[in-house]
């Protein structure tokens, strides 16, 4: 009985760190919403999304921050999900959106647009999410051979995108002047994110965040080797090719809202495994709680640091993210 | 008899690598494949873990053929440890040994008393109650070893498939992992389907031997009867000389390199 006790102790403390991550996230959510050009204190915020329907704050809270927050919050989840879900099943840590061509497919299609039909940019996100679709597809169809290994899929990833990459090159090198459209995708931003995008992506969070916790004992064994995970009776094949149509979806819906943001999809499960561990059952709904927060505060800085000049959130997150998880890194040993 | 193997080919992209093998493993014995490298020991009992599919032939479990058996019905009859493997640095021992209850538990892995006493059962008899909290990454070779072996016991299988459990491990902790194994084979009747690379041990440890070249099993049998001069000369290019072991009685050979295949290699030079 006292051996019973010892296997459950770990799982509360893992459960409260969880808890912990989500009550940060409401409040970083509720800072994020009230602090901009104009501080609006948090009662007034509550009245203006729930009793007001007008005036300034209403105006401000509901149909600016309120909505770019929400975004960021499912950007951030989304592109978490997605690098924590293909590092687990390509047991690989430097798995990540891009390499399965999210990144690549998404920007191709972003520049083709902005500089061939600028006119349809307003085609650029569902441009990019079909982009990028459809070269995660290519990669996994090319890596494919009596099913699909993880390194032929990374080294397919590296491939194709070092392909689609030339591809955007030489856009950019016959169109100098059309560029700059193109480029504010590839470094990413939440600038002027409103309910339109917020209704394109929750659908893809809700879904995903779902599934993903479901399946999470099914990862787990990935992480034990292919081998070993045929050896309990996993299914590696399907497993694989379920999670990798699940991380390119998430990401997909991911980058055609925000651009390519690529910091979080690599970093931010890594940042979540050294608080929480690799058991997936815990570090899934972890690392929705830890990509919310990353994307919403570095969203929340980039607006404010030096405002009213707005910075992209990408170099926030790198500025910020990349120490912050070199000394997580350093400080677990 | 527990798995029948018939007419097994097997090819790595279009290159056979095994020819026409038969195996059976009946229940309760210690099976070991031996044979020297590259001679298609692994990818035999790959084929036969359903790691990797087989060009042609069938393998039954159970007297039923195993392609038409559900992965997780298949994981409740045999447990594997492969060499090729994949240690969490933050798994520690009881972690590990937990994995071996997922045949038996439903999609979230929730545990009943049931399972937890299976897992607390698995690790006394390995020896690892000790080491039941500590990171693997800390343990030694072979306590690592254990902990593996472990879960696979968690597994609570028929049989037990093991590929080259003692690679790696210094000579007290190789003949602490075949000790272990000798007695689950013997206090808990698993049977036990493993690849050796040491042929004294194979020759102490087993109730019967498979000798593979080339893909080919070439012998078979009582180890006693079939590991010969002959055969160690005709396979493995070396003599030796054989005494009796009286502790464990059986065979032990001391092997000592012959010449010939010198001399052979100057004429091809």
């Amino acid at each position: 009985m006292i051996k019973k006790a010892n296997i459950d102790s770990k799982i509360d403390h893992r459960v409260f760190k969880i808890a912990l991550i989500f009550i940060m996230f409401i409040i970083t959510l509720i800072i994020g919403i009230s602090y901009g050009s104009l501080k609006i204190n948090i009662i007034d915020v509550f009245k203006a999304i729930f009793f007001e329907s007008d005036g300034l704050n209403h105006n401000i809270i509901f149909n600016v921050r309120l909505p770019r927050n929400l975004v960021a919050a499912m950007v951030g989840i989304n592109l978490a999900l997605s690098g924590v879900t293909l590092q687990g099943v390509m047991n690989n840590p430097l798995a990540s959106p891009g390499l399965i061509g999210i990144s690549s497919g998404a920007g191709f299609m972003a520049f083709v647009i902005m500089i061939l039909f600028p006119d349809y940019a307003y085609l650029v996100p569902i441009g990019a999410f079909l982009g990028a679709i459809s070269t995660s597809f290519l990669i996994y169809l090319l890596a494919y051979k009596q099913g699909v290994s993880a390194i032929r899929l990374i080294l397919s990833g590296v491939a194709v995108s070092a392909f689609i990459g030339a591809g955007i090159n030489i856009l950019m090198t016959f169109y100098p002047d059309k560029v700059s459209g193109g480029l504010s995708f590839m470094i990413g931003g939440l600038s002027g994110k409103t309910w339109p995008d917020f209704a394109s992506i929750w659908p893809y969070t809700l879904i995903g965040s779902v599934l993903c916790v479901l399946l999470s004992n099914q990862i787990n064994l990935l992480q034990l080797g292919d081998e070993v995970a045929i050896g309990l009776g996993l299914n590696v094949e399907k497993i694989r090719r379920i999670f990798i149509i699940f991380a390119s979806f998430l990401a997909a819906s991911a980058v055609s809202v925000a651009g390519l943001l690529g910091f979080v999809g690599l970093i931010v499960p890594h940042i979540t495994r050294l608080i929480i561990g690799s058991d997936y059952r815990y570090l899934y709904p972890a690392t929705i709680g830890v990509g919310a927060i990353t994307l919403v505060g570095c969203d929340l800085i980039a607006r404010i640091l030096f405002d009213p000049v707005e910075l992209p959130v990408g170099i926030i997150m790198a500025v910020l993210g990349a120490p912050f998880f070199l000394y997580l890194l350093r400080e677990k040993k | 008899m527990l798995i029948k193997a018939n007419n097994l080919t097997i090819a790595y992209d279009n290159k056979e690598v095994v020819h026409n093998v038969d195996i059976n493993v009946n229940k309760g014995e210690i099976i070991t494949i031996v044979g020297p490298n590259g001679s298609g020991k692994t990818t035999v009992l790959k084929a036969l873990t359903r790691i990797i599919k087989c060009k042609k032939g069938e393998i039954f479990l159970e007297g039923k053929e195993i392609k038409k058996i559900k992965d997780n019905k298949i994981a409740k009859k045999i447990a594997i440890l492969p060499q090729t493997r994949n240690t969490p640095k933050d798994f520690n021992v009881e972690t590990l040994v937990r994995y071996g209850r997922f045949p038996h538990t439903n999609w979230q892995g929730k545990l009943s008393k049931e399972d937890k006493d299976i897992i607390d059962w698995a690790i006394r008899k390995t020896g690892m109650s000790h080491f039941r909290k500590s990171k693997l990454t800390k343990l030694s070779g072979g306590e690592r070893q254990r902990a593996w072996i472990a879960m696979a016991l968690a597994q609570k299988t028929e049989i037990i498939v093991l590929d080259e459990p003692t690679t790696f491990l210094d000579l007290s902790h190789q003949l602490e992992v075949l000790e272990l194994i000798k007695d689950l084979n013997k206090s808990e009747n698993v049977t036990i389907l493993m690849v050796l690379h040491d042929l004294n041990q194979a020759i102490r440890y087993s109730t019967r031997l498979y000798v593979m070249e080339k893909g080919k099993v070439i012998a078979k049998g009582n180890p006693e009867e079939i590991i010969s001069s002959k055969l160690l000369n005709d396979i493995f290019n070396v003599n030796a000389d054989f005494y009796e072991d009286k502790r464990h009685e059986c065979n032990h050979f001391i092997p000592y390199k012959i010449e010939r295949k010198i001399h052979d290699r100057r004429n091809i030079e």
